[in-house]
């Protein structure tokens, strides 16, 4: 390796892939961010793609993202703005420019800028550095597709599947930039095309072809150099929200020892739960794929009536049609986890976006009084503590949960340090015993947590009938009598209530004299957490409280929200949470700060908003 | 596994008061799947009974077994969910005309076509008789009801051809007071393993009643219908002299004795034949051109959907390299920080 021109020293750096939607962008983003984790970085990933699998090539509608924050100490967000963009057409650089840092260095593969192409992408002159005002930039305008036919001029293959492999040389590029191995990539590529050695020859030539042009041309281009991170020892693996939803499931079941049921109707952003779920029948799994998400909840429901751990996933337009289903198992008291990865809406939305959007639909969107506990994931990674403990508390308390996450924390990808599951605790199933079979009804409560028993078709003697119209306190027999009624409502209220007494009290992040309490909740945390640290170094009194139980509400909530004067809640929404907080405690002041493009929160319009409140 | 249990039919009953209207054709139906479950020795643990909303889905009340009285048109669904999470259960689902081909004409279908092994007795009294007496999709072109003062402006499904066209295996039909009847189609659906289809023609005697009057009465019924019993040929009639023929792509009614027809020309019921010309052509008769059919109609093995599932997840399981929820941590792409 020849000595380098320029190192620039970088504590985090943020590369975003962009490309056609057929370009590979993801699997690139995927790959370097594997290697970088491997290479002992912090690392945050976010993909972002159009909602058509094939939207019209070299549009702006077309293009397909990758980003990954990587640094040398922890990172919570996959960055606002990027250090580097690959941009393998005029529509990415078109629709990633403005996502730029000032100075940042911009690698364009200069055989796709032709004139058909620049006008698609919506430049009005063949010169879209002057255009779009990109001077500043370090510009590397590299030959990718002459480069990639010229190294595999010699292998005899179509053009479509040299150009297929376009990628590989973009990928070993960033590679010589940030000085990483190729092994694992080649690695990668070894296993995946295993049956295709043509293919894996192919990929592997144009990494490394990349790699060296990046060395060729080290003269007039600056590399950068992050430290690894100093991260806890153990086993690592790269996980997205999403499958870590279905592997809290997985190990919810382990723990319970229930067998796992998952009815469920594909909707993106939850799919992939779906189909992870699907591929563990090696694990004893049941997941049907219904025709719709009403049979999914309601297979659901059937399935946890039978005495399974039962679960169902979907996004908005999904909760909605849930909604009847949820009353069926709050009534029933009938164990049931629902997962909502919000995206944006209403109605059909925006698919692929995300948004917290959804958060009253989960507390309010049903019939009659119909209260569940609904709780909310933070990150990716925690996806599958918060899979865990929605599963926990249905089955001990007998009750649905509603698991909200977003598109943001679902596609999102962090390193993950494998959990023991020996520091998980037991999920103790509230089953009927031989010796309650004398003196038990079907709707006997646990005193301590109102919850009623589980007895499921098959054990002997337990034999009872429920359903959806109102029930007598004790038998659980139908019931029109209105002290009942109100009884029973009271009671199903209770029982959510006294969740509070089994979850954790609310954390403040940060001094309790700071001048201004940040809220959030769910997906936003990294964003958040981020925006009070950068805060906190640059000398300002800032603290943050992120909720992630919201029904109940930690027991302590009010005391937290008391201790400060200027308090803001800041949620990817018109402002639900807020007023949900208002609903909670009378009287309170909040400010708001609320944002719905369907994008995450960026750390810099948090800052700038903060110091703003800080000054009035 | 279920057990077998010698249990008198009256041991089914629940201490719940029947609520249905006194006459309604709902008491007899309980009547008759209490008295096949006696004699399919049933045990009343092993029984699990799913219903969607209507008069017709009080019924898991009124049975001394595990039930479940779930949402309008979902029954279908919920009953899934219980045989797929757990096989060894008896599992009918109880139904009407409205529940199951109105709002839960959806999960109807794919219940049918998954076959899952679940016995449906679709109560079919071609009226809401829950919400007092509107349409169903089931009330023929121009009935006049509460929603329909002015006559219907719709074709009814036919439950028969509705079950075969989502690829049912098994359809039978019986009428609510024909108890012997009733017993003996219930039994045979509940011998099939896949999702059983049993209409039943029902009376409501408040908002529909003699619905099927001219085809079920006493005085009737003989010439009306037609009991369709496997390896039988399809005779009918006071007298027992009529029958069917095939003419042409068309089933004809013809008398034995006239024209040369003797019952050696008469067509022999198969119930096990896997095409479905035959079959959709007897479900979808009706009166007056032809006799309707009772009886098991069509009763075709064919790969049951949980019976299926078990075995993915026993061959799965044997082959994959991941035991246990820990192999799957450690699996694919994992990496160790010293
Ligand atoms: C979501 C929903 N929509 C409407 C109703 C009102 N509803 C209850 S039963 C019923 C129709 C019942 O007809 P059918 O299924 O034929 O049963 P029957 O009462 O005739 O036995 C309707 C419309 C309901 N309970 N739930
Ligand atoms: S209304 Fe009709 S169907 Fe309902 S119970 Fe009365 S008679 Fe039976
Ligand atoms: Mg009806």
């Amino acid at each position: 390796m020849g000595k380098r021109s320029k190192v620039i020293e970088k504590d985090e750096v943020v590369v975003r892939f962009s490309g056609d939607s057929g370009d590979g962008m993801q699997l690139t983003g995927t790959l370097f961010s594997y290697t970088s984790a491997i290479f002992g970085n912090d690392i945050s990933t976010f993909p972002d793609y159009p909602s058509e699998i094939r939207a019209p090539q070299g549009t702006i509608g077309g293009v397909s993202g990758f980003q990954v924050h990587f640094g040398h100490s922890e990172v919570y967000t996959p960055g606002d703005y990027a250090d580097v963009l690959v941009a393998m057409n005029p529509a990415a650089l078109k629709a990633n420019a403005k996502w730029m840092k000032p100075g940042g260095t911009i690698i364009i593969d200069s055989d796709s800028f032709d004139e058909k192409n620049l006008r698609k992408a919506g430049y009005k002159t063949n010169d879209p550095i002057t255009e779009d005002k990109l001077g500043d930039f370090n510009i590397i305008k590299a030959p990718i597709t002459t480069m990639t036919k010229e190294s595999l001029k010699d292998m005899g293959l179509d053009n479509k599947s040299i150009l297929r492999s376009k990628n590989m040389f973009a990928l070993g590029l960033v590679y010589w930039l940030f000085n990483r191995p190729l092994e694992h990539t080649k690695e990668y590529i070894r296993k995946k095309f295993k049956k295709k050695p043509v293919v894996v020859e192919a990929n592997i030539k144009v990494l490394e072809a990349g790699y060296n042009y990046g060395s060729i041309i080290q003269a007039v281009t600056p590399s950068y150099q992050i430290s690894p991170a100093d991260i806890e020892k153990g086993y690592y693996r790269n996980i997205n929200g999403n499958t870590a939803v279905a592997w809290g499931f997985l190990a919810a079941a382990e723990k319970s020892d229930l067998p796992l049921f998952l009815g469920s109707y594909p909707i993106t952003p939850a799919t992939e739960i779906m189909q992870e779920l699907s591929a563990r029948r090696d694990l004893g799994v049941k997941v049907f794929q219904a025709e719709d998400e009403i049979a999914g909840i309601t297979s659901a429901i059937g399935a946890s009536f039978a005495g399974n751990l039962a679960v169902t996933t979907t996004s908005g337009p999904g909760l909605a049609l849930k909604g009847e289903a949820i009353g069926l198992a709050v009534i029933a008291e009938l164990p049931l986890v629902v997962v909502d990865v919000q995206r944006g809406g209403p109605s059909t939305g925006l698919p692929t976006k995300t948004e917290q959007s959804d958060l009253m639909q989960a507390l309010y969107g049903r019939n009659g009084e119909s209260p569940a506990v609904v709780m909310a994931a933070s990150t990716p990674t925690n996806c599958f503590d918060y899979a865990f403990y929605a599963a926990k508390i249905a089955v001990e308390h007998m009750t649905p949960v509603i698991l909200l996450t977003d598109g943001f924390l679902g596609n999102g990808t962090q390193p993950w340090k494998i959990p023991d599951l020996s520091d998980f605790p037991k999920i103790n199933v509230p089953v009927v015993d031989e010796n309650m079979r004398e003196e038990w009804k079907p709707y006997i409560r646990d005193p301590e947590k109102l919850s009623r028993y589980w007895a499921y078709p098959g054990m002997k003697g337990f034999a009872h009938r429920i359903g959806g119209l109102e029930k007598d306190y004790i038998t659980g027999a139908v019931s029109h009598d209105p002290i009942n009624h109100q009884r029973m409502v009271d009671v199903r209220q209770a029982k959510v209530d006294k969740v509070v007494d089994y979850i954790p009290e609310l954390e403040i992040i940060g001094e309790e004299d700071a001048d201004l309490l940040i809220i959030g909740w769910g997906g936003t945390f990294g964003h958040l957490y981020t925006a009070y640290e950068e805060l906190t170094n640059e000398g300002h009194k800032v603290a943050l409280a992120h909720f992630n139980y919201i029904q109940p509400l930690p027991k302590n909530t009010s005391d937290i929200l008391s201790k400060f004067d200027k308090k803001v809640v800041c949620e990817l929404n018109m402002g639900q949470f807020a007023n949900y907080l208002r609903m909670n405690f009378e009287g309170i002041t909040l400010k708001q700060y609320n944002k719905v493009q369907g994008l995450p929160f960026t750390v810099k319009e948090l800052k700038e908003h903060f110091i703003k409140l800080l000054e009035e | 596994m279920s057990g077998v249990c010698n249990l008198k039919f009256t041991e089914f009953k629940s201490d719940q008061e029947v609520r249905w209207c006194p006459g309604c054709g709902d008491h007899a139906i309980l009547n008759s799947v209490q008295k096949a479950m006696s004699e399919l020795h049933y045990c009343k643990d092993d029984v699990a009974i799913i219903s969607g909303i209507g008069c017709s889905s009080r019924f898991p009340y009124y049975m001394d077994t595990y039930g479940f009285h779930t949402l309008h048109g979902r029954g279908a669904a919920i009953a899934s969910g219980v045989k797929i999470a757990n096989p060894d259960l008896h599992v009918w689902e109880i139904t009407g005309d409205g529940d199951a081909l109105a709002i839960g004409g959806n999960h109807f279908i794919h219940l049918i076509r998954r076959n899952i092994d679940i016995n449906v007795i679709l109560f079919n009294n071609k009226i809401y008789g829950l919400t007092k007496g509107q349409y169903s999709p089931t009330s023929n072109r121009g009935f006049v009801s509460k929603t329909s003062p002015y006559g219907t402006i719709e074709s009814p499904f036919r439950p028969g051809e509705l079950c075969i066209g989502a690829r049912g295996q098994f359809f039978a039909r019986t009428v609510d007071k024909e108890l012997k009847l009733s017993i003996e189609v219930f039994k045979e659906a509940a011998k099939h393993k896949g999702t059983s289809i049993v209409e039943v023609l029902q009376n409501c005697v408040i908002y529909n009643d003699k619905i099927h009057a001219e085809i079920t009465d006493k005085q009737y019924k003989d010439d009306r219908t037609i009991t369709l019993r496997h390896g039988e040929p399809m005779i009918f009639g006071k007298e027992r002299n009529k029958g069917l023929i095939l003419d042409g792509l068309e089933l004809k009614v013809v008398t034995i004795g006239e024209d040369g027809i003797t019952e050696d020309d008469i067509l022999v019921h198969d119930a096990k034949c896997e095409d479905i010309t035959l079959h959709l052509k007897l479900a979808d008769m009706e009166y007056p051109k032809y006799p309707v059919a009772l009886g098991v109609i069509r009763d075709v093995e064919a790969s049951v959907y949980d019976e299926c599932m078990e075995k993915q997840i026993k061959e799965v399981s044997e082959k994959s390299p991941i035991k246990s929820f820990k192999d799957l941590l450690y699996s694919g792409d994992v990496w160790e920080v010293k």
